[in-house]
């Protein structure tokens, strides 16, 4: 049993003072934050996995279901799915044009992304609007509760995102995204595209069936 | 002062054996039971603690053995290995076919404690239940189907506080809940079923003794959860009949003078 | 990435400088690279690097503070349970006349309800989770990896951060109108949605879910981090199979976290909604709550209290295997350094331990067998839980293995990591009870359960806690704990901790119902008061006993006796760096050349063989 600790030498042990920080790469050849990024995203499916199925729990639990097609604006909100979808193309032309290097293209594509998910965000506070000046606010039933809690986080996501491509935009426009860091214009994008999908599946579970 | 960590891990298994041991001398064992499947419960618990025990035993005799041979002063080195895959092999099979002995033998009563195709069908069923017993902050109440046998209607009979069953006989009642979740706990029954709001749950025991159990709360259902207690009263048929009759008579009379 | 020089001849040399690169904080440059750095260029005031810190080390001795702090608060409420489990409504002594005024010295009803659900709380979510993934995983982590730090170095810190307001949100409860949270650390609703349920708790319940909120948004950013760093910030040769089983643990952890948490994120939010806007999900049709009908509670009704539990469990039990798998790592690391022998069956323990967390996620009803839960999944559940401890034997016996034949060193860390091996059996097999439906059925919310995940999160957890404390303590602040008062430490906490869970197993098989403020109302539990009044003895005497720690870990702090690098003469890679690391944690270029537990190969000169070392 060695139990004796070796003595403490300040000449061996103490940190060299003048010394290089090792940064080293490993695992598979992704870039870090693409690779937390795609962490992130997982963690956010788990979110609104949470919510879904909430929703279809709850669903299956009542014996009788609104048609949606009675209670929201079905027509307003698959104009604005289709516009949100388009945004997703919008948002890939952006990050072709920072891979290029193009300042000019990324702020052309990238505001009109940004444009439409506003217009998006705008929409969607309109639609709540009239539905609250109805009268159907989410403590009425069941129904509402589900439509507030899932449109209402999705909302909340597209905002962030947009206030994420408006600071990527500022610096766009201030010239600080070049060929180098094109990776901040496509994590943006992955997150952008995330949205946009879960929104797809949300118009399809609460607009649709 | 490695034979002293050595003891006191062996200790745990030691005074472990024995406290289960004479734990019924105590007080600190199972309250008696009086269910039908309350036997096939404890056998299950029996079965699974013969089992637990003898790995309970040998892991921790072997862990103290293990303290107190291998923490010898000595100059040399332990052994140089990194496992062995045959060994790896026996203690993941051993094991699993035991737990796999575990589930299998407790497929049999829970089904027959809990599933609803194998409930009794005798003179009380899942249609025809004995009464409804709702759970509210911080009582409970049976309420038991008047003259028409059936629940919810104007001849309903309200008991306070107090189940009443016959004894021998296979009773099913419906749990409710007016408020939070409630649950019905009657050790010597072993059985417990939480009361659910919104939903109502049959269940099912039978009695096999007479005489006056305490009826507790076992889910947190608020401050009082303490003391929502109440009482499960076993009688004979006989008894039984006359505690409705005069039930019946209570409620009726109660209602008619009103009415009129 | 620049060729690497010819590694050092032995782990003492510092590595030459290297001129040129330019200067990026850790984690923030093209990786792969070796940038210059200079000490004396880093004067930071005391804020930047005590308080708003992005170095990993500073963040997780943060963690490691704020956890212990919490952890003496969490027992003191534990001392309060006690207290009134051993003699309920009496006066409290000398403490009682300062905290309950009102009730005369004695605790009420309502505040025991709080005591609880608070303690579960802040034992669970302010302090193991933080120990074990926030102060360790964000100490060791870049340590054992040979990373100068995490990948994302301000994310680490906003995790921290995050942590601030779940702390501030978690104690409010306690000064606001109402009380704190008190539906228990489950919440099951309706009696966590439904104010008039609970007139005791108003906000305090909604802050609760804050608290937690908080929580699952730290937990979030710090495994990203994790995950992140142990995949692509490993040193050149350290391959995943090469991997201390402490990181292994830990990032598999980070991955429980990753896709158990936003459930319970999505589950707590829809329960303020629930609390704040009056919807219905977790709020069924016909409640009659206090005279109250459901239109004057005002919410939506048609949900399903079911769904709360499922969506907490789904979480909660991958939860408990975040309280131990990291846990289950530390011992691992420690048992093989301080038997000086190589880990048993180290792939073996990687996959049982993913094992462990894959199924763990499929067996969350074990906690709903009598909750009216179709009996049918009840069963699934059950097949579920019983074949997850099997797995879990793979470990015990792997760490059997490894003591035998070992030369042991038996030190405080050596003792507390044995306990928790014994402590940890004993916990997992009281589970096979529970798993076991019909069985189950009597014991559910009795105080087997309480017995059961004591022993493991106490007596488990907590032991290795103590056990990876004074193991890295040298390693954390360059000194040694004091050995001595180590072992009166481990000897009392041993006893104690037996003595106060073992006999629960007891209550439990009595039939004694967790949650109740006065079991001896019942005729069936008025004789186990006497047990009841030991356990509490047993308690306070293991509470107070925890002085030989907080002596010990402030003492040594400051005067405990220098220690090198390698004091225990350990092999990964932590012990390598300076102790403790400087910005950057290593000072010279690494290659690892071989696993992490190479002790006692017979050809060797030393007993140990470092990784970093050819
Ligand atoms: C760190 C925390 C932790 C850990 C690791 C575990 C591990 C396990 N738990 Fe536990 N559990 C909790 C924390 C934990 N639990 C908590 C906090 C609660 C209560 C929550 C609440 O309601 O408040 C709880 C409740 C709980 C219940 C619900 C009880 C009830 O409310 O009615 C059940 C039921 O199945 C259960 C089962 C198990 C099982 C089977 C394991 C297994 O993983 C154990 C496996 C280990 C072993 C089996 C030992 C080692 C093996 C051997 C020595 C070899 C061979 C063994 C055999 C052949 C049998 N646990
Ligand atoms: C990790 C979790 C954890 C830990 C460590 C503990 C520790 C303890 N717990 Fe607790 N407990 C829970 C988690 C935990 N508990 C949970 C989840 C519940 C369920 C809640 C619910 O029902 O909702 C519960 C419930 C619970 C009950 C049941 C209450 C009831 O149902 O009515 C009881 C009763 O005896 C109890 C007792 C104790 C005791 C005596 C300790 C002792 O071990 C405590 C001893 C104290 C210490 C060890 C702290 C000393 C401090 C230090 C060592 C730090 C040193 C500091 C510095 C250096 C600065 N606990
Ligand atoms: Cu009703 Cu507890
Ligand atoms: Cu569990």
């Amino acid at each position: 049993m060695s139990q004796s600790i070796p003595a403490y030498d300040p000449a061996l042990d103490a940190p060299a003072h003048h010394h290089a920080i090792y940064d080293y790469d490993s695992g598979p050849p992704v870039h870090r934050g693409k690779f937390a990024i795609w962490l992130f995203l997982a963690t956010e499916v788990m979110f609104f996995a949470g919510l879904i199925g909430t929703y279809i729990v709850l669903r299956m639990g009542t014996p009788t279901w609104p048609d949606p097609a009675d209670r929201l604006a079905v027509d307003i909100t698959a104009f604005n799915t289709f516009l949100l979808i388009c945004s997703s193309a919008t948002m890939v032309a952006a990050v072709e044009q920072a891979m290029k290097g193009e300042r000019g293209g990324v702020l052309k594509w990238l505001g009109l992304t940004i444009l439409i998910g506003a217009t998006f965000v705008g929409i969607q506070v309109y639609e709540y609007f009239q539905l609250i000046a109805h009268g159907s606010l989410p403590n009425v039933d069941i129904f509402w509760s589900t439509f507030y809690a899932m449109t209402g986080f999705h909302g909340l996501h597209v905002s962030a995102g947009v206030v994420w491509l408006i600071c990527i935009w500022i610096a766009a426009a201030l010239g600080k995204i070049n060929k180098e860091n094109y990776m901040k214009v496509e994590l943006a994008g992955l997150y952008w595209h995330f949205v946009d999908l879960v929104w797809v599946v949300l118009f399809t579970i609460v607009y649709l069936m | 002062m490695r034979l002293l960590y050595a003891l006191l891990l062996l200790l745990v298994p030691v005074l472990g054996v024995y406290t289960f041991v004479t734990a019924d001398q105590h007080g600190w064992w199972f309250p008696d039971n009086v269910s039908t499947y309350g036997p096939s419960i404890d056998r299950l618990f029996y079965l699974i603690q013969a089992m637990v025990a003898i790995t309970f035993i040998g892991t921790e005799v072997l862990l103290a053995w293990f303290m107190y041979k291998y923490s010898k002063r000595r100059d040399d080195r332990g052994v140089f290995s990194h496992g062995n895959h045959k060994l790896e092999m026996v203690w993941t099979a051993i094991p699993a076919v035991l737990l796999l002995v575990i589930a299998f033998a407790q497929m049999g009563t829970w089904a027959e404690i809990k599933f609803q195709k194998g409930f009794p069908d005798g003179e009380f069923s899942m249609d025809r239940p004995i009464a409804e017993v709702v759970a509210s902050q911080f009582d409970w109440r049976a309420i038991y189907p008047g003259e028409d046998g059936v629940i919810g209607t104007m001849d309903d009979l309200e008991n306070p506080f107090e189940f009443v069953v016959p004894v021998d006989e296979d009773v099913v009642f419906n749990l409710r809940s007016r408020d939070v979740i409630h649950a019905f706990f009657v050790p010597q029954f072993r059985l417990k079923q939480d009361a659910l709001p919104g939903h109502t749950i049959p269940v099912w025991f039978n009695a096999t003794e007479e005489g006056v159990y305490d009826l507790i709360c076992a889910e947190l259902c608020g401050w009082g959860h303490y003391k929502m207690a109440g009482r499960v009263r076993v009688v004979s048929r006989p008894e039984y009949d006359q505690f409705l009759a005069d039930l019946d008579q209570e409620w009726f009379s109660n209602g008619m003078e009103e009415v009129q | 990435m620049t060729p690497p020089p010819p590694p050092p001849p032995n782990g003492h040399a510092a590595a030459p400088p290297i001129h040129g690169a330019p200067h990026v904080a850790p984690g923030e440059g093209a990786p792969g690279t070796v940038r210059e750095h200079h000490e004396d260029h880093h004067e930071l005031g005391f804020l930047r690097k005590y308080v708003f810190s992005v170095d990993h080390k500073v963040i997780g001795i943060q963690f490691l503070f704020s956890g212990l702090i919490f952890m003496v608060l969490g027992g003191l409420m534990a001392m309060a349970i006690r207290w009134q489990l051993a003699w309920p409504w009496t006066e409290m002594p000398v403490v009682g006349r300062l905290l309950f005024p009102q009730t005369g010295k004695v605790i009420s009803p309502e505040f025991y309800t709080v005591l609880f659900t608070m303690h579960g709380t802040v034992m669970i979510f302010f302090v193991i989770i933080p120990l074990l993934t926030g102060a360790f995983g964000n100490y060791l982590i870049p340590t054992m990896i040979g990373a100068p730090d995490m990948a994302f170095p301000k994310l680490n810190m906003f995790s921290y951060w995050a942590m601030i307001p779940a702390f501030v949100c978690g104690m409010a409860g306690f000064f606001i109108e109402g009380g704190a949270a008190a539906a228990g650390w489950t919440a099951y609703p309706p009696l966590s949605t439904i104010e008039s349920a609970a007139p005791g708790s108003m906000s305090g319940q909604t802050f609760w879910l804050l608290a937690l909120t908080f929580v699952g948004l730290s937990s979030m950013m710090g495994a990203v981090n994790y995950v992140t760093t142990v995949v692509k910030m490993r040193a050149p040769g350290l391959t995943m199979m090469r991997l201390p089983l402490t990181i292994w643990a830990l990032f598999i952890a980070a991955l429980l976290q990753l896709f158990a948490l936003p459930v319970l994120t999505s589950a707590s939010i829809m329960q303020i909604l629930d609390r704040v806007a009056d919807t219905g999900f977790f709020t069924p049709t016909n409640l009659v709550v206090n005279n109250l009908t459901p239109d004057a509670t005002g919410a939506a009704a048609g949900g399903q209290p079911l769904l709360w539990q499922h969506l907490f469990w789904f979480y909660s039990h991958p939860a408990v295997y975040i309280m131990v798998l990291p846990a289950m790592g530390f011992a691992s690391d420690i048992l093989a350094t301080h038997a000086r022998k190589p880990i048993f069956g180290y792939k073996p323990m990687v996959y049982s331990m993913s094992a462990i967390a894959g199924l763990g996620f499929i067996v969350w009803g074990h906690h709903m067998f009598t909750s009216g839960m179709n009996p049918k999944l009840g069963m699934t559940f059950m097949v579920s839980t019983v074949m997850i401890a099997l797995p879990s034997a793979i470990k015990v016996f792997n760490w059997l293995g490894t003591l035998w034949g070992g030369r042991i060193r038996l030190n405080s860390p050596m003792l507390f990591a044995s306990a928790f091996v014994s402590m940890f059996i004993i916990g997992g097999l009281s589970g096979i009870w529970m798993a076991a439906t019909p069985v189950d059925v009597y014991i559910h919310d009795t105080y087997i359960v309480v017995a059961h995940f004591h022993y493991v999160v106490f007596a488990g957890s907590v032991f290795a806690i103590f056990a990876a404390i004074y193991h890295w303590f040298p390693k954390m602040f360059g000194r040694m704990m004091n050995e001595t008062l180590g072992k009166l430490h481990f000897l009392g906490t041993f006893v104690f901790t037996n003595l106060v869970f073992y006999m629960m197993h007891q209550l439990g098989v009595a039939g004694l119902m967790r949650r109740t403020a006065d079991p001896y109302a019942y005729e069936v539990y008025a004789h186990l008061q006497p047990l009841n009044q030991f356990i509490s003895m047993a308690a306070f005497s293991l509470f107070i006993w925890q002085l030989f720690f907080v002596v010990n870990f402030f003492h040594s702090l400051f005067f405990g006796k220098r220690v090198g690098r390698n004091p225990w003469q350990a092999c990964s890679l932590e012990w390598a760096a300076p102790s403790p690391p400087g910005h950057g944690n290593f000072d010279r270029e690494l290659s690892v050349h071989r696993g992490p537990y190479e002790y006692a190969a017979p050809e060797a000169d030393e007993d140990y063989q470092p990784q970093w070392e050819k």
